[in-house]
C-alpha cells in the first residue's frame, strides 16, 4: 500500500468540490480513460476572480486528493494568482506524496492551464500548437510538458520524470527522447541556475509574507525545533524578514552567526533571492 | 483496523493454526541442525524428512529425494529455470507464457537481453493458453518450457498436462509454476509429466519464506549456489526447520481440504454474480470454465481500481488490483493487456481470493458495500453521465 500523508487519505475518501459546474465560463480536460487517469475541472471565474471550482476525476487515491487540493486552493484566487501555482504546491498543500505519484499532482496543473486557456478564449487546437512537440506516444506527453516539470521539481533522472509525467512508463520507447531532454534542461539548469521558485515578477508584499510564512512553518521550524530552539516572525519590511530566535539556542554563543545564515539561506532558497534576516533580541 | 475481510488469499494466507503448532517446537526447543551428529540435531533431520516426504504425496511424485526446499516460489522458479539452462548451454531457445508471474518473466527477460530466442506463447480474450502457438514453437533448440499451472490474477489454469505429454515426446524439458494451483486443485506431478514443479509455502497456509522444487529423477539440473551438501547439494544452507515442517503440515491440510474447496467455489461464484448482477459496467476478466474455485476477477469500467481498492481498505476489506496505480509501474497489468482486456475495464480490475477461512458473511458484507463504493467512484468519474446512469460517448 502506499504512504499516503493523512491529508491525502482525507482528501480521496472525502473530497471535496466534487461535480460539475453547469454554468463554467472556463474548462479544462487532462487525460483518459486509456492512460488510466483522468480529470474535468470547472470553474467559474467572475472579473478575475475564480468564485467556484469543481473537479470529476478518473484515477487512484492520489490522483483524487490532488483535483480536491486544487480546486480547494484556487477558489478565491485572482486567475494571476491561480497561474503561479505549480504542482510543487499542490503536493505541499497535500503534505508529500509517493515519488511515484508526483504525476498526479502535475495532471492537476495542467488541467488548470487548459481552464485558464479556455477561458481567455483560446481554442484547443491553437493551445494545442503551443504545447510541443508529443515524446510519450502512450501517455501523450509533450516536450513542453517534460521541460516545464524538470524545471520545476529540479529532476535529474529519467525515472523521476516517469513518475511525475507517467512518460516513458508503458512501452519505454521514449526513454532516449527522455534522456536527451533532460540532458539539455541540466545543461540549461548548469549555465543558468535558476532558484526552485523562479519568479519572473517581483512578488507582491502579500504573496512574499505568505511565502515567508509557509517557509518558516515548514522548512525552518521543523529544523529547529530538533534541536530544542524555535523562531518568530516578528515583521516584514520588503525584503527584510526580521525575526525572533527563542528557546534553547537564543543561548548559544553563535546562535546570531549560525542561525540567522540557516535562516536566510532556506528563505533565499524558498521564497526570494535577495532577502536579508535580521535578527530581533 | 478492527474489521478485516481477508479477499486477497492468491498474494498471500493466512497461517493455519495447526501449522503453526507443528512448528512450533522448531522455533523454540527444537532448535539443533539437522546435519549434525548428535541425536538433538539429528532427530530435527527426521521431522525435515517426514515433511519431504508429505510434500511428495502432495504433488504425487514417486520419491522423497525429489523435493528440494528453497526459501519461496520465486527461488524454485529461478532455480527451475536458471539450473536447465545453464545445463543445455548449447540451446538457445526458451519458451514461457506472456501470462508468468514476473519470478518467471523477468528471467526469461534477462536471457532475451543475453541473446536467447525467447517464445513467449499468447493467451485469448479469456486467458486460455494457444496450446497450437505453443507446440508449434518447439524446436531442436528448445532447451526448456516453463508454464504456470494457473494464474495468479486471473485464477485461469492452463492445459499442463497436454503440454507435458507433447514435450515428453520430444524430450524437452518443462517447467511448471505451481504455486496458484497448490491447494486449490488436486495436482499430479506424474500425470503432467513435467519435470520440474514449483510451489511456495505461504500461498497454502504455510508460512512466509519456505518453497520447493519437485525435480523428477533424472532431471539435469545445475544449482544456482554451492556451499554444503544439504539437499542433496542442490540447494546448500542449513534448512528452514520451521517452515519445512510448516509446509508439510500444510500439505497435509490441503489434501484433506481439496474436497471443500467446492464450499470456496460456491463462496465465490456468488461473490461474482453478486457483482455483475448488481452493476452494468462490470465484466468478468478470464472464464468460468478452468479456472482454480477461488478467484475472481472483474472489471469495473469508468472507475480505476487503486481508488476503488482504498475505498474497500477503508471498509476493512482487502483485495487487489490489476490497476496500474497501485502496482507501482504505470501500466495496467501484464496478463489482463495479453488477454486483449480493454484498457477502459483494466485499469478498473479487481481481484478477490478467497481460502477456505472465508466465510458466509465476508462474502455478503463486501456485496454491501460495494454498490455504494462504485457509485461513489461513477458520481467522481468524468466518463459517467450521473443523469443518464451510463457512460458518457467519449473519445479515446
Ligand atoms: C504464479 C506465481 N509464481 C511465483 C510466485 C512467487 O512466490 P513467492 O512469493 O513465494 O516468491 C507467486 C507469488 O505471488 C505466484 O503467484
Amino acid at each position: 500500500m502506499w504512504d499516503y500523508t493523512d491529508k491525502v487519505k482525507t482528501l480521496y475518501m472525502k473530497p471535496k468540490n466534487v461535480g460539475v459546474i453547469e454554468d463554467a465560463n472556463a474548462v479544462g480536460e487532462v487525460g483518459s480513460i486509456v492512460c488510466g487517469d483522468a480529470l474535468t475541472l470547472y470553474l467559474k471565474i467572475e472579473g478575475e476572480r475564480i468564485v467556484d471550482a469543481k473537479f470529476q476525476t478518473f484515477g487512484c487515491g492520489s490522483a483524487i486528493a490532488s483535483s480536491s487540493a486544487l480546486t480547494e486552493m484556487i477558489i478565491g484566487k485572482t486567475v494571476e494568482e491561480a497561474e503561479k501555482i505549480t504542482n510543487r504546491d499542490i503536493v505541499e498543500y497535500l503534505g508529500g506524496l509517493p515519488e511515484q505519484k508526483m504525476h498526479c499532482s502535475v495532471m492537476g496543473r495542467e488541467a488548470l492551464d487548459k481552464a485558464l486557456a479556455n477561458w481567455r478564449g483560446e481554442t484547443i487546437e491553437e493551445h494545442e500548437d503551443v504545447e510541443g512537440e508529443i515524446v510519450c506516444h502512450c501517455f501523450g506527453v509533450t516536450d513542453k510538458l517534460i521541460r516545464k516539470v524538470i524545471r520545476e521539481n529540479r529532476l535529474d533522472t529519467v525515472e523521476e520524470v516517469t513518475n511525475y509525467t507517467k512518460a516513458g512508463g508503458a512501452c519505454g520507447s521514449c526513454i532516449e527522447k527522455i534522456e536527451i531532454i533532460l540532458d539539455e534542461e541540466l545543461k540549461e539548469q548548469r549555465e543558468h541556475p535558476a532558484p526552485l521558485h523562479q519568479v519572473k515578477e517581483p512578488l507582491t508584499n502579500i504573496r512574499r509574507l505568505e511565502m515567508v510564512k509557509e517557509t518558516i512553518e515548514n522548512v525552518i521550524r521543523p529544523v529547529l525545533q530538533k534541536d530544542g530552539g524555535d523562531i518568530q516572525l516578528i515583521d516584514i519590511d520588503g525584503r527584510k524578514v526580521i525575526v525572533g530566535l527563542r528557546g534553547a539556542c537564543s543561548q548559544c554563543v553563535i546562535s546570531d552567526v549560525t542561525l540567522k545564515n540557516l535562516v536566510q539561506e532556506k528563505l533565499r532558497e524558498f521564497v526570494e533571492e535577495d532577502i536579508e534576516v535580521v535578527e530581533r533580541r | 483496523m478492527d474489521k478485516l475481510i481477508y479477499l486477497d488469499n492468491n498474494a498471500t494466507t493466512r497461517i493455519d493454526p495447526l501449522v503453526l503448532e507443528e512448528m512450533m517446537p522448531f522455533l523454540t526447543e527444537r532448535y539443533g541442525n539437522p546435519s549434525s551428529m548428535h541425536d538433538f540435531g539429528g532427530d530435527v533431520g527426521a521431522d525435515v524428512e517426514r515433511a519431504r516426504d508429505r510434500v511428495r504425496r502432495f504433488l504425487g511424485a514417486e520419491n522423497d529425494y525429489e523435493i528440494v526446499f528453497t526459501s519461496c516460489g520465486t527461488e524454485s522458479d529461478n532455480m527451475a529455470i536458471a539450473g536447465t539452462v545453464s545445463y543445455y548451454t548449447d540451446k538457445k531457445h526458451i519458451i514461457t507464457s506472456r501470462v508468468e508471474h514476473p519470478a518467471v518473466l523477468n528471467l526469461f527477460k534477462k536471457y532475451e537481453r543475453e541473446g536467447y530466442r525467447v517464445t513467449y506463447v499468447p493467451v485469448d480474450r479469456q486467458g486460455h493458453l494457444d496450446l497450437d502457438f505453443l507446440k508449434r514453437a518447439v524446436d531442436e533448440d528448445t532447451a526448456l518450457v516453463s508454464i504456470m499451472y494457473a494464474n495468479n490474477e486471473t485464477g485461469m489454469i492452463h492445459p499442463v498436462e497436454e503440454i507435458g505429454a507433447y514435450l515428453r515426446e520430444r524430450k524437452v524439458p518443462f517447467h511448471v509454476d505451481g504455486v496458484q494451483a497448490a491447494g486449490k486443485i488436486p495436482i499430479d506431478v506424474k500425470k503432467i509429466n513435467c519435470d520440474l514443479f514449483t510451489i511456495s509455502g505461504h500461498k497454502f497456509h504455510a508460512p512466509k519464506g519456505i518453497g520447493a522444487l519437485y525435480v523428477r529423477r533424472g532431471t539435469r539440473l545445475r544449482p544456482l549456489m554451492y556451499g554444503g551438501h544439504q539437499e542433496r547439494t542442490r540447494r546448500p544452507g542449513t534448512e528452514n526447520v520451521a517452515g519445512i515442517v510448516g509446509m508439510g503440515k500444510a500439505a497435509d491440510l490441503a489434501m484433506a481440504h481439496l474436497p471443500g474447496e467446492g464450499r470456496i467455489a460456491l463462496l465465490r461464484d456468488r461473490l461474482e454474480e453478486g457483482i455483475l448482477k448488481r452493476f452494468n459496467n462490470v465484466s468478468l476478466n478470464g472464464s468460468r470454465e478452468k479456472r482454480v474455485p477461488n478467484t475472481t476477477n472483474v472489471g469495473f469500467e469508468f472507475i480505476e481500481g487503486e481508488a476503488i481498492l482504498l475505498y474497500l481498505n477503508e471498509k476493512g476489506i482487502a483485495a487487489s488490483s490489476g490497476s496500474a496505480c497501485s502496482s507501482g509501474s504505470l501500466e495496467p497489468s501484464h496478463v489482463l493487456r495479453a488477454m486483449g482486456v480493454p484498457f477502459t475495464s483494466a485499469h478498473g480490475s479487481i481481484r478477490f481470493s478467497l481460502s477456505r477461512f472465508t466465510k458466509e458473511e465476508d462474502v455478503d458484507y463486501t456485496l454491501e458495500v460495494l454498490p455504494q463504493i462504485v457509485d461513489r467512484l461513477l458520481e467522481i468519474s468524468p466518463f459517467w453521465d450521473n443523469e443518464k446512469k451510463c457512460g458518457k460517448p467519449m473519445a479515446v
